[in-house]
């Protein structure tokens, strides 16, 4: 299936779950993204029951704490 | 209405000629009042820019003393402003680069018993603060006081930065809901800025301050812009206002309370 993750699409199997995603993307800190799929933000605790499908687009939104 | 003198007409001239801003635009500027929440990376070249552009009114806050390592990227600081209180050398020096704006200092750190008082007086916000407990209080504070404000986030080579229009787009909770543990995400004490990346979002967030206070262009609303230095690739991550957001969905924050210092060092 064709994922299109931060703007960059890619080919990857079928059936990957969220939590899957996160390692293959080598995201550090899964715990501290905020990741959006089709334009919803989905909660920490809901990344378990996330299973991607074809066409999705997912984008992985860190933390940035610097402004001095 | 307002008339301007020839040395404005004068200095604002390239604003003036501007179509979209024009003799109109000018005057909605130097009408305006923006607080400036720190006087450090991202501080610095709001704080010069907006003076430079004839803000009437810039408020600036920051307890700290100018350090010697802030220098590399806090370009409204000299070496010789070193232990100068900074709200005071950031003063000094917006006033003489525009001796038409009046210059605010609040040289105190904000929390919850002053962070809305303070907000309430002014159009719009630019946090330039450097943790996480201050992002959120100031998201906090400018959706309750219903202030417009401008997100600012620097690390390594990268930046992040959205517009808020409290209630109207989405706010900073509604995309990273809350605070990351203590110690959880590098900091730029930490891990280190490049310098000149501070200015580069610093400058975005002025140019979002102007165009919300002349009325022109799309804000930042509903979107993160992204960079990151090292590729130059710029993005837009596009959202909508979370309903169900903490902060600013259905009941919504009704106080102000502190979060829990998350960096080690946890500094307006
Ligand atoms: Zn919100």
């Amino acid at each position: 299936m064709k994922l299109t993750i931060n703007g960059d699409t890619k080919e990857l199997k079928d059936g990957i779950s969220l939590p899957e995603l996160l390692i293959i993307e080598n995201v550090e800190q899964p715990d501290m993204v905020s990741v959006q799929i089709n334009d919803e933000f989905i909660r920490q605790d809901e990344h378990t029951n996330v299973v991607l499908k074809d066409g999705d687009e997912i984008n992985f939104l860190y933390f940035m704490g610097g402004g001095a | 209405m307002r008339d301007f003198s020839d040395e404005e007409l004068e200095r604002y001239s390239r604003h003036i000629i501007l179509q979209d801003v024009g003799i109109e635009g000018q005057e909605k500027i130097a009408n305006s009042k923006v607080l400036v929440i720190g006087a450090g990376g991202l501080g610095s070249p709001v704080a010069l820019y907006l003076a430079a552009a004839g803000v009437g009114e810039i408020g600036i806050v920051d307890g700290d003393v100018v350090d010697l390592s802030n220098l590399q990227r806090q370009v409204i600081h000299t070496t010789a402003d070193v232990s100068v209180p900074k709200v005071l050398s950031a003063k000094a020096k917006m006033e003489a680069i525009n001796p038409n704006v009046k210059v605010t200092v609040y040289q105190k750190f904000l929390d919850a018993s002053n962070i809305l008082d303070i907000v309430k007086g002014y159009d719009f916000v630019i946090d330039g603060t450097d943790n996480f407990s201050s992002k959120f209080l100031i998201n906090d504070a400018c959706v309750l006081a219903n202030v417009p404000y401008s997100h600012g986030g620097i690390l390594r080579f990268g930046g992040q930065t959205m517009t808020i229009k409290p209630h109207e787009s989405a706010c900073y909770a509604c995309v990273f809901d809350s605070p990351p543990p203590a110690n959880a995400i590098p900091t730029c004490s930490s891990a280190g800025i490049l310098g000149a990346v501070a200015g580069m979002l610093g400058t975005i967030q002025a140019a979002e301050a102007l165009k919300y206070i002349v009325g022109v262009g799309d804000p930042l609303y509903n979107r993160l812009l992204t960079f990151d230095a090292k590729s130059m690739n710029f993005r837009n991550v596009n959202f909508k206002k979370n309903p169900k957001c903490r902060v600013c969905g259905g009941e919504g924050i009704k106080e102000i309370r502190d979060y829990e210092a998350v960096v080690c060092e946890a500094k307006l």
